[in-house]
């Protein structure tokens, strides 16, 4: 029941705003982002308590004889998951308050029917339903980006991040299907009985399918080069959407049917995805490095900690799974964090270029301080949540491949360069007369980047309630399986 | 009663945010008194869980809340009291708290005051979860907050970007060493299923069933993260430059506690690499090595502070001797009188900078001692025991490094007299051209030398106390037994949780090697006296510098400069051509020319923007809800 109420909560809120018009659009958005972290938040109280069976999920035959069914179930890992989209929704949504836009009743109508689209990717457990939502949440980013981009190449950006990812799923949907000439159902049970009934090479195949489609949407070098100035010229808002919760659709699509469903395919014949992911770390660290631009550095950065977060998930262990699920949490708001950063300097110097800053802590020490903060987590620094996830995911990929953890494992360096060196140039040494007039930060953007920065600190003290969720789902899903 | 040492910790978080967020306003002296305080408080609390210890209390492990959980791994923040954590703790708060009085004189004038004593809390909490952890990971948790902690305090004067160069420096060279105890610990895992200091040391002995290469390849990893926190060589390079930031956490983190920690880790395995001769062997020429080159590089130095970072280098190096050697207790009792003399040093350092208005260069100084008499006499006594003369607390503790070695490996035996002897001679070249002497410096300056208020010379006072008997805590083996003294208690409290080198020497032998330690102090020290003193030489100004061999050590063998055209000058180069040439050119390349191919395709779907696009959505949203109302 809930799962539905989750799903329902969005929809219902994007129609109501788009019907109720320009003057209440963006209370109401904010109203529904906190139920549905409400509505979330008493699913975590349920789970795990006697009977909560019939409140988590939901299923019913939708065109049986294709044995394709509306199914939807929170388990752990969707619980956190779903947690990261109701967590996130609100924040996204109040942090745009700092803007004004033209039509907001379908700014944030159509950032409520991502939300919608993603919750839904997140919690079903039949596997044509989460294609249809992996594809569906696109669309509503696809209008965002076009309508309220202020770039002038914006048409030709949106077009080739919509073909780039489109096409990349395709091939999802080809191994899909395959799965499916064999199972006859798409109940991800039934999918993963199909895929382990595979020979190691045709799985290899299969795997083949679904990682380049996932790894288009991470993305994973060399399929990456819509994202930079995709993220670059999208809304502050979309690329929140982007980067701190869609692509983590494609991680968790690894995670709740690559690793179960094809385990020899990944451990056998998935090497070369796991050194791409590897690459992708070193390649867009070094992309990192030489970025002047504070939000291109930030789009790449993210890449990079990415790069970890696939290969983690694909060494298919707990350790790399629980890390995998933890970082998509962590990367999320810090995500959501970094670019709201972006939206400060942007709303003031009208520019993001590094060289041009310096000196906003002497002027600024309050936002230099809750920016360090994040750098942190960015970092991994132990006791933010930037940790945890890291920590696990190198940890279960080491395991797999000690030479590859190596080389990813430099991020822990390189990431360390590139952020420290933003930092650097943008907060520290003396404030030049430009700089002085840096206008000190609003009760608004004081109280969401307080709670973003709580938020790392606070999951990287205490991360047990997200683990010690995803834990017995973590395990039920590597049952079976040989490691 | 071990319950407590979850308080220890907890004092000085309690005193970072207390002052960090109710600290606007309030008097200097009061917010001194609540760092200071706060460590106090924890010294007591260590005080008592050091006796419970002293009197054989067994190794306990104290939960303090569940941590991570991955499957099998399961890490919870732990805390494990046993007798190596103990006298850490002690040391740590006691010296600890004595800085924290002395940066309330040093720092008075500072704008950022209170934020400086909220970081020296902050660092304190984590160097206390380090030594606490119970665990590879808890530890670790400290050991990369000491480093954060570590970077603010070199960048504190922010303003300046050579203080924030340096701190950025000291930070990425630590995370080099921190990937590789990182994947030392994954290894660990990996084969042993744990990373809990009690399961693999002490009641499971997980370790006992690791393959001889897996031990050294994992000490060896665990190792290069000690490189990066106690700067031995490749990754010793971030120390010295780490003197940009305030004098008191010089004398605190960068001389007698966070640079330890790599020695604490090491005797914290000790079970680990007494297994491997390998790993252990690499321990004891990467400690040789970086102490030999610290020491000559400080025989040229002309900063004061310069000079005794570059002495920590190389003392650090002399511990890392020990380990190699398997004579941990004794690295870790050299551990504890450098601590004591050589945050006496750097504070006496502090006290003559602050007197000297800021000035640091000892050619710019001399005859100090007549104006700065508490700090001059606080600051020979330093120097005595760094040297090493009997009875001062250097002494025993290097004696007995050398007395190792004199057993195990002879090579090792003769270098490590050629540091003490290098030792005598840049300390005392230091003392004379400092303090004795005429004054060099400008007549404004000597006008305003003055010695440093009480909240300052106190603590040299004491720490100097402890310079002259810190050693007495171990007594070398025979002369102790002969004496009928209680032999060598720092050992003993020690066995059992190090493991120990079972080193028997005769009496004659012990009073032979002391006698030689002595004589080669001495020469030293009479050599800086007849070059400094007897003939009134001064340090050559930089220009006049000549010889070849000079100018190496001066420029200290040119690492900076080998690594910034070896690593950082390629990295920048790749990142440039990736950015430059791969990325547009070949990566972005292909997918334009494959998007251009199919450019029909592009044309149609482009016609979306020509529709109406709220018709589309709200199309989409019917659709939507239509399907959810059919369920």
């Amino acid at each position: 029941m809930l799962t539905l109420i989750l799903l329902a909560i969005p929809l219902f809120a994007a129609a109501l705003s788009m019907v109720a018009g320009a003057k209440n659009a963006r209370t109401l958005a904010l109203g529904a982002g906190i139920l549905e972290l409400i509505v979330t938040l008493a699913a975590f109280f349920v789970n795990g308590k006697e009977g909560s069976e019939a409140l988590l999920t939901f299923n019913r035959e939708w065109i049986g004889p294709l044995g394709i069914s509306y199914a939807f179930s929170l388990d752990g890992i969707s619980l956190v998951m779903a947690l990261l989209v109701a967590l996130l929704l609100p924040i996204i949504i109040y942090a745009s308050f700092n803007r004004t836009f033209k039509h907001p009743q379908y700014f944030y109508g159509l950032m409520l029917l991502m939300a919608a689209s993603m919750m839904g990717a997140f919690t079903t457990t039949d596997g044509l339903l989460f294609y249809v939502f992996y594809e569906f949440a696109l669309i509503p980013i696809y209008f965002m980006i076009l309508h309220w981009s202020e770039n002038p190449d914006k048409a030709k950006i949106t077009l080739k991040f919509f073909i780039y990812t489109l096409f990349g799923s395709l091939f999802m949907l080809v191994s899909l299907l395959y799965l499916y000439n064999i199972s006859g159902s798409f109940n991800m049970q039934a999918l993963y009985e199909a895929g382990r009934s595979l020979s190691g090479s045709e799985q290899g195949w299969v795997f083949a399918g679904f990682f380049i489609a996932f790894a288009v949407k991470i993305p994973v070098f060399p399929f990456h080069s819509w994202q930079p100035a995709t993220y670059d010229s999208a809304p502050t808002a979309g690329t929140m959407l982007l980067a701190g919760i869609m692509l983590k659709m494609a991680a968790y699509g690894m995670v709740r049917i690559v690793v179960p469903a094809l385990p020899e395919g990944v451990s056998e014949y998935g090497t070369w995805a796991l050194a791409l992911s590897a690459i992708s770390v070193l390649y867009a660290s070094g992309m990192a490095i030489a970025q002047q631009r504070y939000k291109l550095l930030i789009a790449w950065s993210s890449i990079a900690h990415l790069g970890v977060l696939s290969a983690g998930i694909l060494s298919g262990n707990a350790q790399g799974i629980q890390g995998g699920i933890m970082e998509m949490l962590s990367h999320g708001i810090l995500s959501v964090a970094l670019f709201f950063v972006y939206d400060i300097l942007e709303s003031r110097l009208h520019h993001d270029d590094m060289r041009k800053m310096g000196g906003i802590r002497e002027v600024n020490p309050l936002f230099a301080f809750l920016f360090f903060t994040i750098v942190m987590g960015s970092v991994a620094l132990p006791l933010t949540s930037g940790f945890v996830g890291e920590f696990l995911l190198l940890l279960g990929f080491y395991q797999v491949s000690p030479w590859l953890t190596a080389a990813a494992g430099l991020t822990v360096v390189l990431g360390a360069v590139y952020m420290l060196r933003a930092f650097q140039s943008m907060m520290l040494g003396a404030a030049s007369p430009a700089m002085h007039s840096f206008a000190p930060l609003n009760t608004h953007e004081k109280t969401v980047l307080t709670i973003l920065v709580v938020l790392v600190i606070v999951l990287g003290i205490y991360p047990d309630p997200i683990l010690s969720v995803a834990n017995p789902s973590v395990e039920s899903l590597l049952q079976g399986l040989n490691r | 009663m071990e319950k407590l040492v979850t308080l220890i910790p907890l004092f000085p978080l309690a005193g970072f945010l207390f002052i960090t967020f109710l600290g606007k306003g309030l008097s200097k002296n009061f917010i001194g008194g609540i760092g200071s305080g706060a460590i106090f408080l924890s010294f007591l609390v260590s005080v008592l869980v050091f006796t419970t210890q002293m009197h054989g209390a067994h190794p306990t492990v104290v939960k303090a809340f569940d941590w991570i959980t991955a499957g099998s791994f399961d890490i919870d923040i732990s805390f494990l009291v046993d007798p190596l954590s103990a006298i850490y703790l002690l040391f740590i708060t006691g010296v600890g708290f004595l800085i924290h009085l002395y940066s309330i004189g040093y720092m008075h004038e500072d704008e950022g005051f209170n934020r400086f004593i909220a970081y020296l809390n902050l660092f304190v909490f984590f160097m206390l979860i380090l030594i606490l952890g119970d665990s590879y990971l808890t530890m670790f948790v400290g050991w990369e907050g000491v480093g954060v902690c570590s970077f603010m305090l070199i960048g504190f004067w922010y303003k300046d970007m050579k203080n924030n160069d340096a701190a950025k420096k000291a930070f990425i060279v630590n995370r080099i060493g921190d990937l590789g105890l990182i994947l030392g610990m994954c290894l660990l895992f990996a084969y042993s299923g744990t990373l809990r200091f009690d399961e693999l040391f002490i009641s499971g002995r997980a370790i006992a069933g690791l393959p001889n290469d897996v031990a050294t390849t994992i000490g060896i990893l665990l190792f290069i993260g000690a490189m990066g926190k106690s700067a031995q060589i490749p990754l010793h390079t971030w120390l010295p430059d780490a003197m940009a930031g305030p004098t008191p956490v010089s004398a605190l983190i960068h001389a007698a506690t966070m640079v330890t920690a790599g020695i604490y880790m090491v005797a914290r395995s000790s079970n680990l690499y007494a297994m491997t001769e390998s790993a252990s062997e690499l321990i004891m020429w990467a400690g040789i090595l970086t102490s030999l080159m610290g020491a000559t590089i400080a025989l040229t130095q002309n900063d004061i502070k310069k000079v005794l970072a570059y002495s920590t280098v190389s003392q650090l190096g002399l511990m890392f001797v020990a380990l190699g050697m398997g004579a941990y207790s004794t690295a870790v009792f050299h551990v504890i009188t450098h601590a004591f003399f050589k945050a006496l040093l750097f504070l006496g350092s502090g006290s003559v900078i602050h007197g000297m208005g800021g000035e640091q260069d000892i050619r710019r100084m001399g005859g100090l001692k007549k104006h700065m008499p508490t700090t001059h006499l606080t600051f020979l006594i330093g120097t005595i025991a760094i040297a090493g003369i009997f009875p001062f607390a250097g002494f025993f503790s290097k004696d007995q490094i050398i007395a190792v070695a004199f057993e195990e490996n002879k090579l090792m035996f003769v270098l490590g007299l050629v540091v003490s002897a290098c030792t005598a001679f840049y300390m005392f070249r230091l003392y004379f051209l400092t303090f004795t002497g005429k004054f060099r410096g400008t007549h404004e300056q000597e006008h305003h030398l003055h010695e440093s208020p009480a909240v300052m010379t106190m603590p040299l006072v004491i720490l100097a106390v402890l310079s002259v008997v810190g050693g007495f805590i171990g007594l070398p083996h025979a002369v102790g037994e002969s004496m009928h003294m209680h032999w060598h208690w720092l050992d003993h409290y020690l066995d059992g949780t190090v493991v120990m080198p079972g080193l028997h020497m005769d009496l004659n032998t012990e009073l032979m090697l002391m006698g030689l330690a002595t004589l080669i102090a001495v020469g030293g020290i009479y050599f800086a006296w007849t070059k400094y003193v007897k003939r009134g030489e001064l340090a050559l100004e930089d220009k006049d510098i000549r010889s070849a061999s000079h100018k190496l050590l001066l420029n200290k063998y040119w690492f900076d400069e080998l690594y910034d055209a070896i690593i950082r000058k390629p990295v920048d180069g790749i990142s440039k051509a990736f950015g430059s040439v791969v990325e547009p050119k070949i990566i972005d390349g292909l997918v334009e020319g494959t998007g251009e191919a199919t450019g029909a395709t592009g044309g149609k779907l482009r016609l979306l923007q020509s529709g109406s696009l709220f018709f589309y959505i709200l199309l989409f949203i019917v659709g939507l809800i239509a399907l959810l109302l059919y369920i």
